[in-house]
C-alpha cells in the first residue's frame, strides 16, 4: 500500500505542483534546455504571464482610488507647480513686438525705435479687438505698477488713429466706405461668387476667404491687417466681409502700402480707385506710429515699460518664484524688493516658527492625555474619548469664534480676571488678534490629531513592561523614562507630522483670531488667489510652502526615520 | 461683439413688445450676492415680485460675491460658467471687464427707461463706470463710534480725524486690512486737499507719509477682514470707532439699538451692481436680461431701499424712496446719499486704485506685519 499524499503524480485532484511534475515526468525541455509547461511555451513566460494577470487585477482594484487621487490631487499639484513658471501671455498677445524688441537693448535708456511701435499698434489693435490687451495690463502691472490703465487708454485710442485715415480715404472718395468694394478688392472671383450666394440664416457654413492673386505682392500691409479682420468677423460675429466695413487698422495699413508700393501697374478692379488714392496719400495729414503712442501717454517712451516687456517676453519665468522670496525680475535682472515691500520671508518664518509653536504645545497637552486614555478603566476612558473627540464634530467656525469670545479683551477670561482683580480694569490683557491667540485656538483645534495617534499607540504597550521595570527596582520616573517612553516616542512622532503639516497650511482659523501678527503665508496666498488674482504668484508661494514641508519630511526621515511613526498599533 | 448686440437688440425689442413667452428662456437662474442683510433687500424687492410674475422660475443664490472675480476666472478656464447674474462692487466690475469675463452691454437697449421716459444711460448717469456694469446701489464705508466711552469725558468725535486723535478720543480702534480707504483718510487727517489725495499718493513720499499717519494708530487698531468683525468689535465694546459699511451700521444701531452713532464725514462712496458673465448661452441669457429689465426699474431699485439703507442707484427712484418696511422709520435720513450725509464726502478712484492696488497692498501688508 502506498501512502496516496506521498506521490503527488497519484492524486486525482490538481495540486499546485502539477505542471512542475507533469513537466518534470514529460520532460519538457526545448533545444536550449529551457524548461516548457504542457502547452509548449517556455515555462518562465508562462509563469510572468500569470503573474501579469494577477498584477493587472491587484491594479484595477486600486483603480477607482487611483485615478481618483490622480485627478483631485496629484493633478492640481502638477497644475500649481506648472502655472508658477508660466508665462505665455506676454507672447501670445504681443507676438511681434516681443520679436521686433529682441533687437532692442535696455542698456542703451533710450525707447526703442520706429519698428516696435510699429508692431506695438497690429497687435494691440489685434488684441483690443478680441479684448485680451486689458488682460496683459493686469498681468504686467504685478511687475510694473501703471501699466494696466497704460494698456486700457491704449487699447481704447488704437481705434482712433485708424479712424483718422479712414476718414481722409473717405473725404478723397467715398467709395472707401463700402465694404463691398474692399471685398472686391481683396477677396478673388471664385470666393465673391461663393460668398454672394451664401446666406446668413441659411446656416450654412461662411465660404472660406481667398485672396485676390497679386493683390499680397502689391499692398502687404493692407493684405495682412484685411485678412486678421476677415478672420476676426468670420470666427467671432460669424459675419460676411461683404456686410462689414473693414477695421480703421485696415486703412492705416494702406497708406503705408500706398507710401511705399507703386501701384501704377495694377490693372484688377478698383485700378482706379486705387491710384486715385495713391496720388493723393502723400498729401495726407500722418503721424507715426510712435508719436502716437506717445500722444496717448509719455510713458510708452519709457525705457523702464520696455524693459519689463522684454524681461517678460519669454514663455517661462522666474519671475513669480522671485517675487515670493521678495525679490523682483527686472530688466537688469533679480533683484531685492524695496525694504518696505518685503514680506514674504517674513511670513515664511513665522509661518514655520508658529507651526512648531503650535506641534509642541499639542505635545505637551496631548501626551498626559493620551496617556490616561491609554491607562483608564475602559468606562471612564470611554467618557474622556468623547471629551477628546467632542470639539472635534464642531465647526471649525464656532470653534473659532468661540476662542474670540473667551479672549477678546472684553471677553470672559479677562472678565473674570477683572472680578477676581488680578487685573485692572484699564490695562485687560490682549490675548487675540496676535500670535498667542493664533496658537491658542489652533492648538485646540488640532489636538485631537495629536492625541489619536499617541493613544493607539499607548494602548499597545504593554503595562507588564512597567511592572517588570519596577520590580527590577526602577523608580517611577525611570520605568517611564526608560521603558515606556520610548516605547511611545512613534505616536509622538506621527501625531507631530499630522499636526504640524495641518498647521502650516492653516488659513481660516489665523485669519478670524490673527490680527497682524499672528497670520500664515496661507492667507497671503488666499489674497493673491481671491483677491490680487496673481495666480502666478499664488502657485510660486504654494510651491515652495510644498518644497518646505518635503524637505522637513525627508529631514524626520533622516533623523527619526519614518519606520518609526506608527498610526495605530 | 455684434452677435452680442443684435441679440440684446432683439431681446430688447420683444421685452417691450410683450412677447416674452415666445422666446427661448430657462426656468432657472443663479444670482450671485453678498448674503446676509443686504441679500435679504434683494430678494424681498427683486426676486419674491418677480417670481410671483414668473412662478416656473426657480431662483438658486450663492453668496460668492466676494471671491466673485476669482471664481468667474476659474468658471471661464475651466469653461463651465454656473453663474448667471452676478452682484459685485464696482472695482470688481472693472477688473471683469478688463478680463473679459463679464459681458459688455448696451443699458438702453437692455434696461428700462425712467417713467418720465428718460433713457437708462442718463438715469444712471455716472454711476455706470463700466460697460459691463448695471448700477443698483450706491454705499459707502465709512465710521462709527461708540456712544458710551467714558474716556471721552462727553466729546464726540465730528470729523474723520478723530480716528488719529487718540488724545482727545483714546481707545481701540478698528479699520479693514487693506489700504483702499485707509491710505486715502490717512492723508486727508494729514492736511491733504481731497482733490489731491491721489496725486500725493502716486509718489512714495506720499504712500510713506500716509503709512506714517497710519503709524500712529496701527497697534492700537483691530484691522478686520469682513464687515461683520468690525461691527461685532464695536459693539462688544472692543474698539470704540472704526470703520464698516453703512448699510451695516444702520442695521446694527436702528435694528439691533447697539450704542453707536455714525461718523458720516469724509465717508467713500461706492457703488455695486450686476455684471452678466461672458458666455451664457442663448436661453440662459434670454432669462437674465428678462430678469434684469425687472429688477432694475425705477420702483423696484426704490423698494430695495425699504429693507436696507443703501441710495437707489437710479435718480429716478430717489424720490419713490420711503420708509423701512419693518421699522416704519423714514429711510432717506439714512442714506449715504442724504444731503446732510454726503456734505464732505470722498470720491473713490477706480482706475488709479487699478493701477496701485498691487503695488501698494504689498507695502501696506508689508507695514502691518512689521
Amino acid at each position: 500500500m502506498s501512502d496516496a499524499t506521498a506521490d503527488p503524480n497519484k492524486v486525482e485532484a490538481p495540486t499546485p505542483d502539477d505542471p512542475l511534475a507533469q513537466a518534470k515526468a514529460l520532460d519538457n525541455r526545448d533545444a536550449s534546455g529551457r524548461m516548457l509547461a504542457a502547452d509548449g511555451t517556455p515555462l518562465k513566460r508562462q509563469l510572468a504571464k500569470s503573474l501579469r494577470v494577477q498584477k493587472i487585477r491587484a491594479l484595477m482594484l486600486i483603480a477607482p482610488l487611483l485615478i481618483f487621487v490622480l485627478l483631485t490631487f496629484i493633478a492640481p499639484i502638477a497644475d500649481m507647480l506648472f502655472r508658477s513658471v508660466e508665462n505665455q501671455i506676454v507672447s501670445e498677445t504681443l507676438p511681434e513686438t516681443v520679436e521686433a524688441l529682441e533687437d532692442w537693448d535696455y542698456e542703451s535708456g533710450e525707447a526703442p525705435g520706429e519698428p516696435v511701435y510699429d508692431a506695438l499698434y497690429n497687435d494691440l489693435f489685434l488684441a483690443a479687438e478680441y479684448k485680451n490687451h486689458t488682460r496683459l495690463g493686469t498681468r504686467l502691472n504685478y511687475e510694473l505698477t501703471g501699466v494696466s490703465s497704460l494698456f486700457r487708454q491704449a487699447g481704447r485710442d488704437v481705434e482712433d488713429r485708424g479712424e483718422a485715415y479712414l476718414d481722409q480715404f473717405e473725404e478723397l472718395n467715398d467709395q472707401w466706405e463700402d465694404e463691398v468694394v474692399w471685398a472686391e478688392l481683396m477677396g478673388s472671383d471664385e470666393w465673391l461668387e461663393a460668398q454672394r450666394a451664401w446666406s446668413e440664416d441659411s446656416g450654412d457654413r461662411l465660404p472660406r476667404f481667398q485672396l485676390r492673386e497679386g493683390v499680397a505682392a502689391l499692398l502687404p500691409e493692407t493684405t495682412r491687417s484685411f485678412l486678421n479682420f476677415v478672420e476676426f468677423i468670420r470666427t467671432e460675429d460669424r459675419e460676411s466681409p461683404l456686410d462689414e466695413e473693414p477695421w480703421s487698422r485696415v486703412y492705416t495699413a494702406l497708406y503705408t502700402d500706398l507710401m511705399n508700393n507703386d501701384v501704377s501697374a495694377y490693372s484688377g478692379p478698383h485700378a482706379e480707385l486705387l491710384q486715385e488714392a495713391a496720388a493723393a496719400v502723400p498729401d495726407f495729414e500722418t503721424q507715426t506710429t510712435k508719436e502716437f503712442f506717445l500722444s496717448v501717454d509719455d510713458d510708452w517712451a519709457d525705457p523702464e515699460l520696455w524693459g519689463t516687456i522684454q524681461a517678460f517676453s519669454p514663455d517661462y519665468t522666474s519671475g513669480y518664484f522671485l517675487s515670493a522670496v521678495d525679490m523682483q525680475k527686472t530688466p537688469e535682472g533679480a533683484a531685492l524688493r524695496n525694504e518696505d515691500e518685503r514680506i514674504y520671508g517674513l511670513l515664511f518664518k513665522r509661518t514655520m516658527f508658529m507651526s512648531l509653536m503650535i506641534t509642541f504645545s499639542c505635545i505637551l497637552l496631548g501626551y498626559p492625555i493620551a496617556y490616561l486614555l491609554a491607562n483608564l478603566p475602559a468606562r471612564t476612558a470611554n467618557l474622556l474619548m468623547i471629551l477628546v473627540l467632542l470639539p472635534f464634530w464642531t465647526s471649525l467656525l464656532v470653534r473659532t469664534s468661540a476662542w474670540k469670545v473667551m479672549l477678546q479683551q472684553q471677553g470672559v477670561i479677562n472678565d473674570v480676571l477683572v472680578w477676581l482683580g488680578l487685573v485692572g480694569d484699564g490695562s485687560r490683557l490682549v490675548m487675540i488678534n496676535n500670535q498667542f491667540g493664533t496658537i491658542v485656538a489652533m492648538t485646540h483645534i488640532l489636538l485631537p490629531f495629536m492625541i489619536l495617534p499617541m493613544y493607539s499607540v499607548m494602548s499597545t504597550i504593554p503595562p507588564t513592561y512597567v511592572r517588570a521595570a519596577r520590580s527590577l527596582g526602577a523608580t517611577n520616573m525611570t520605568a517611564f523614562r526608560r521603558v515606556y517612553f520610548p516605547q511611545s516616542v512613534p505616536g509622538i512622532g506621527a501625531g507631530s507630522i499630522l499636526v504640524f503639516i495641518l498647521a502650516i497650511g492653516y488659513y481660516i482659523t489665523p485669519e478670524i483670531v490673527g490680527g497682524t501678527t499672528g497670520t500664515f503665508i496661507s492667507n497671503r496666498i488666499a489674497y493673491h488667489i481671491s483677491s490680487s488674482l496673481n495666480w502666478g504668484l499664488a502657485a510660486a508661494l504654494g510651491t515652495i510652502l510644498l518644497a518646505v514641508v518635503l524637505i522637513l519630511y525627508w529631514a524626520y526621515d533622516r533623523i527619526v526615520g519614518i519606520d518609526n511613526v506608527k498610526l495605530g498599533g | 461683439m455684434k452677435m452680442t448686440k443684435t441679440l440684446l437688440a432683439t431681446t430688447a425689442l420683444t421685452v417691450a413688445g410683450g412677447a416674452v413667452a415666445a422666446q427661448d428662456m430657462v426656468d432657472s437662474m443663479t444670482l450671485v450676492s453678498w448674503g446676509g442683510a443686504y441679500q435679504a433687500s434683494q430678494v424681498s424687492a427683486y426676486t419674491d415680485p418677480y417670481v410671483e410674475m414668473h412662478p416656473e422660475v426657480s431662483i438658486t443664490w450663492d453668496e460668492s460675491s466676494p471671491e466673485a472675480v476669482a471664481k468667474l476666472r476659474a468658471m471661464a478656464e475651466a469653461n463651465n460658467i454656473t453663474w448667471d447674474l452676478v452682484d459685485v462692487t464696482a472695482a470688481d466690475a472693472m477688473r471683469l471687464c478688463d478680463e473679459g469675463l463679464a459681458m459688455e452691454v448696451d443699458h438702453d437697449e437692455i434696461l428700462a427707461p425712467a417713467p418720465d421716459g428718460t433713457e437708462a444711460s442718463d438715469d444712471f448717469g455716472d454711476m455706470i463706470v463700466s460697460d459691463c456694469f448695471i448700477p443698483q446701489i450706491a454705499y459707502s464705508i465709512t465710521n462709527a463710534y461708540r456712544t458710551d466711552v467714558e474716556e471721552w469725558n462727553g466729546e464726540t468725535p465730528s470729523d474723520i480725524c478723530a480716528l488719529f486723535d487718540t488724545e482727545k478720543f483714546p481707545g481701540t480702534r478698528t479699520l479693514e486690512r487693506r489700504p483702499i480707504n485707509n491710505m486715502e483718510w490717512a492723508l486727508i487727517c494729514d492736511g491733504v486737499p481731497f482733490e489731491e489725495v491721489y496725486d500725493t499718493l502716486e509718489t512714495e513720499e506720499g504712500q510713506d507719509q500716509a503709512l506714517a499717519k497710519l503709524d500712529t494708530i496701527r497697534d492700537q487698531t483691530i484691522w478686520w477682514t469682513s464687515a461683520a468683525e468690525s461691527i461685532q468689535a464695536l459693539a462688544d465694546g472692543e474698539a470704540v470707532i472704526g470703520s464698516s459699511y453703512n448699510g451695516r451700521f444702520f442695521s446694527a444701531i436702528a435694528e439691533q439699538d447697539q450704542p453707536l452713532e455714525m461718523l458720516w464725514d469724509a465717508q467713500v462712496y461706492d457703488i455695486d451692481g450686476w455684471v452678466i458673465p461672458e458666455g451664457l448661452p442663448e436661453d440662459r441669457l434670454n432669462r437674465v436680461l428678462d430678469f434684469l429689465y425687472f429688477a432694475t426699474d425705477t420702483q423696484r431699485l426704490a423698494d430695495q431701499a425699504k429693507y436696507i439703507s443703501y441710495g437707489p442707484a437710479r435718480q429716478s427712484s430717489a424720490p419713490l424712496v420711503s420708509t423701512h418696511a419693518e421699522l416704519g422709520i423714514e429711510m432717506a435720513p439714512h442714506m449715504p446719499t442724504n444731503p446732510e450725509n454726503s456734505a464732505n464726502s470722498f470720491v473713490q478712484n477706480y482706475e488709479w486704485w487699478a493701477d496701485y492696488r498691487d503695488d501698494i497692498d504689498a507695502k501696506f501688508q508689508s507695514w502691518l506685519a512689521q
